[in-house]
């Protein structure tokens, strides 16, 4: 997994609430059995004016003007900032594969849908929630300053803005470790196998019709 | 000390480690698996030279792609068929136990489960589903994980789980005839709002919760998500019990005795603590209708379209105007005025046995509307499909107009070829009504299947409890 340490990024806004993981990614996309090449189509129906298929060739698709993911000022953004619920609603691990493909690192929003907050830190992709009073500042500063920057630094747990303020974040002390180190926590799992055993044999004594089938 | 809640309970169970800082090592006994959020993590599981570590505790099914209409043929997408394929080739390689295709099991992952008895009371279930909270119904500990998750289950039967916290939604008293469970939850999604349940697992408790079936139990469990909650529950009683038993994957006839003392604990202690508690009238609850692109924006039959001048918060204010804008109704519009193009009965929310039989009751008799373009119904699975038609329920949906179709998750999310066009209406039994989830540019309204199926009859909303 890739590590996160510091990210001194360009930073897009997408002001809107409960923005859910089919507007990340359509489902027509889903179909596909990768785990890379997403982020062309990252919030696909709002980003192109002509509808989306899972076998076109985006080189030939018309962007949305209007929509800020194609202001020229924002391309290269590496950090989003956004309203509360953020990704919420579908499991589907796509949407952080789509954000972390086309090149952010990292989102910042006061509140996210607990599955996908879990997906990101899958992918040395940087949740932060921060309150709303502190999001909002970066909405404001944002939006009359081009080149607008943040730097997230993830052993600090700060977001710092141009002028030096910086907020401090939370987050879960073992994720922080793996994030930070670029850990498989799969491996970190493994090292436990043999409790896992141990559980096992203990249960299929008390509840074997947990073992059936 | 104070008591447990059912939460606290299936959780401490499942605990097979713990680090200071509350971090916990889940062990996970149940893990269904489907064609979409699968095919990544067994590539994962080969690449890093790892097995699955307990393959009896995987039932896969293929649902989101499947056409609903004539199967002899297989899959045209050649896409969608690759996945299946994928699936079939994964379970196949592992021994994994799946019900293919035309297997007369199939369907919906969360139909299924419960209805094999694969899912059973204080369980740890996971799928790669957000809807997986479905199975929290029967007193399990039940959550929507991604890919990544899916491969660590796969790798190492547990789960790296931070617990959440504690919240208790009651709903006291009984509610009125013709309000199903779908009402139930919407009326509670749009009480807490759609991050109201972020962070908590939600125990679903009072009288009118307990009056419900299995089958109403799971719509209401199926939408914790929806409103923020990664999982749902109920505590387990008879009715539980009584569903579950003899079912296929359901305790062997030696274990039932035991597996029914320790299932008859599980539910929350009188002096368990809940963070946060919630409590609505079900004598005040009404048919719902969601009126916006977020299952929190939701009013009753008889009411108006809300107003976002009136909506304090701006940054809701603004919500407002960008759902009524992408769904094309004014505020303030009766609901009831709002004309529909299309009805689709199905869904893991709404496509069980039950609610097939609500939508047959209201449209028994009647013919759908001239304005329909189409109005169809999916069931939940092969199995339902099946005792469906021994009761003829599918005679009075096809004789009314309704198409009746092959199981799967059709509509809901629009993976196979069964979607909205662009601009198009529909009163939808299904859990999002998010911007172009049923199709790009599809507009979706949620509703209890007897509301659809009277929408489908009027062209229009109306009150399913006149019919």
């Amino acid at each position: 997994m890739q590590k996160f340490t510091v990210v001194d990024g360009l930073v897009m806004p997408m002001d809107r609430p409960n923005v859910d993981t089919d507007a990340i990614v359509p489902k027509q996309y889903l179909k596909s059995i990768k785990r890379s090449g997403f982020g062309p189509i990252l919030f696909d129906d709002w980003r192109y004016l002509d509808p989306g298929e899972a076998d076109m060739v985006t080189a030939h698709r018309r962007p949305n003007p209007e929509f800020i993911l194609n202001f020229p000022r924002y391309a290269g953004a590496e950090i989003l900032i956004a309203r509360e619920n953020f990704g919420c609603g579908s499991s589907r691990e796509h949407a952080v594969w789509a954000l972390d493909d086309y090149g952010f690192r990292a989102v910042i929003a006061p509140s996210f849908g607990d599955i996908f907050y879990n997906n990101s830190f899958k992918n040395g992709f940087l949740p932060i929630r921060l309150p709303a009073e502190d999001v909002d500042v970066f909405f404001r500063e944002c939006e009359p300053q081009e080149g607008y920057r943040l730097v997230v630094d993830l052993a600090e747990q700060t977001v710092t803005t141009p002028r030096g303020q910086a907020m401090r974040f939370e987050i879960d002390p073992f994720r922080k470790h793996c994030l930070l180190n670029g850990l498989d926590d799969i491996e970190l799992t493994l090292q436990h196998a043999d409790t896992i055993r141990e559980y096992e044999g203990r249960r299929r004594k008390q509840a074997p019709w947990l073992f059936r089938g | 000390m104070a008591g447990k809640t059912l939460y606290d309970k299936v959780w401490d169970a499942h605990v097979v480690r713990e680090e200071d800082d509350g971090t916990a090592l889940l062990y996970i006994d149940r893990h269904f698996i489907h064609e979409v959020t699968s095919a990544q993590a067994f590539e994962g599981l080969k690449l890093a030279g790892r097995q699955p570590w307990r393959t009896q505790a995987i039932l896969g099914v293929p649902d989101h792609n499947v056409p609903t209409t004539d199967r002899s043929g297989g899959i045209v997408d050649p896409v969608s068929r690759l996945q299946v394929d994928t699936l079939d080739k994964n379970c196949a390689e592992h021994g994994i136990v799946e019900f293919k295709m035309n297997d007369p099991r199939q369907g919906i992952v969360h139909v299924v489960g419960p209805e094999q008895g694969a899912t059973l009371p204080g369980m740890t279930v996971v799928c790669g589903d957000s809807h997986t909270s479905t199975h929290g119904a029967f007193g399990a500990l039940a959550f929507g994980i991604g890919t990544s998750e899916v491969e660590h289950v796969l790798a190492t039967q547990c789960l790296v789980q931070k617990k959440s916290k504690n919240m208790r939604v009651t709903v006291k008293g009984v509610a009125g005839a013709g309000i199903e469970a779908k009402d139930i939850v919407l009326a509670i999604i749009g009480e807490i709002g759609t991050a109201g349940g972020t962070g908590y697992t939600i125990e679903f408790a009072g009288e009118a919760i307990r009056n419900l079936s299995m089958e109403g139990r799971m719509t209401v469990c199926n939408m914790a998500i929806e409103a923020g909650a990664r999982a749902g529950m109920i505590g387990v009683d008879d009715t539980t019990i009584d569903y579950v038993m003899g079912r296929p994957f359901a305790p062997a006839p030696t274990d039932r005795n035991a597996a029914r003392d320790a299932w008859l604990l599980l539910h929350s202690d009188a002096d368990a603590h809940f963070d946060k508690e919630v409590v609505l009238d079900a004598a005040a609850i009404r048919p719902q209708v969601t009126w916006g692109t977020s299952p929190e924006m939701v009013a009753v039959i008889n009411d108006v379209v809300p107003n976002p001048a009136c909506e304090s918060d701006p940054v809701k204010a603004a919500g407002m105007e960008k759902a009524l804008a992408y769904m094309d109704i004014p505020a303030e519009t009766p609901v009831s005025d709002i004309c529909i193009d299309k009805v689709f009965i199905g869904s893991c929310t709404n496509s069980r046995i039950e609610d097939l039989r609500a939508a047959a009751a209201v449209i028994k008799g009647r013919q759908v509307a001239d304005t329909i373009k189409l109005a169809m119904v999916v069931p939940g699975s092969g199995l339902v499909k099946r005792q469906a038609e021994q009761e003829g329920l599918d005679k009075i949906f096809r004789a009314a107009g309704f198409e009746w179709r092959e199981p799967g998750c059709s509509m809901c999310l629009a993976m196979n070829a069964d979607r909205l066009e662009p601009g198009e209406r529909c009163a939808s039994t299904s859990n999002r009504n998010f911007e172009g989830r049923q199709g790009q540019g599809g507009r979706t309204h949620l509703v209890s299947p007897a509301m659809a199926a009277a929408a489908a009859l009027a062209g229009h909303f109306v009150d399913a409890r006149e019919y």
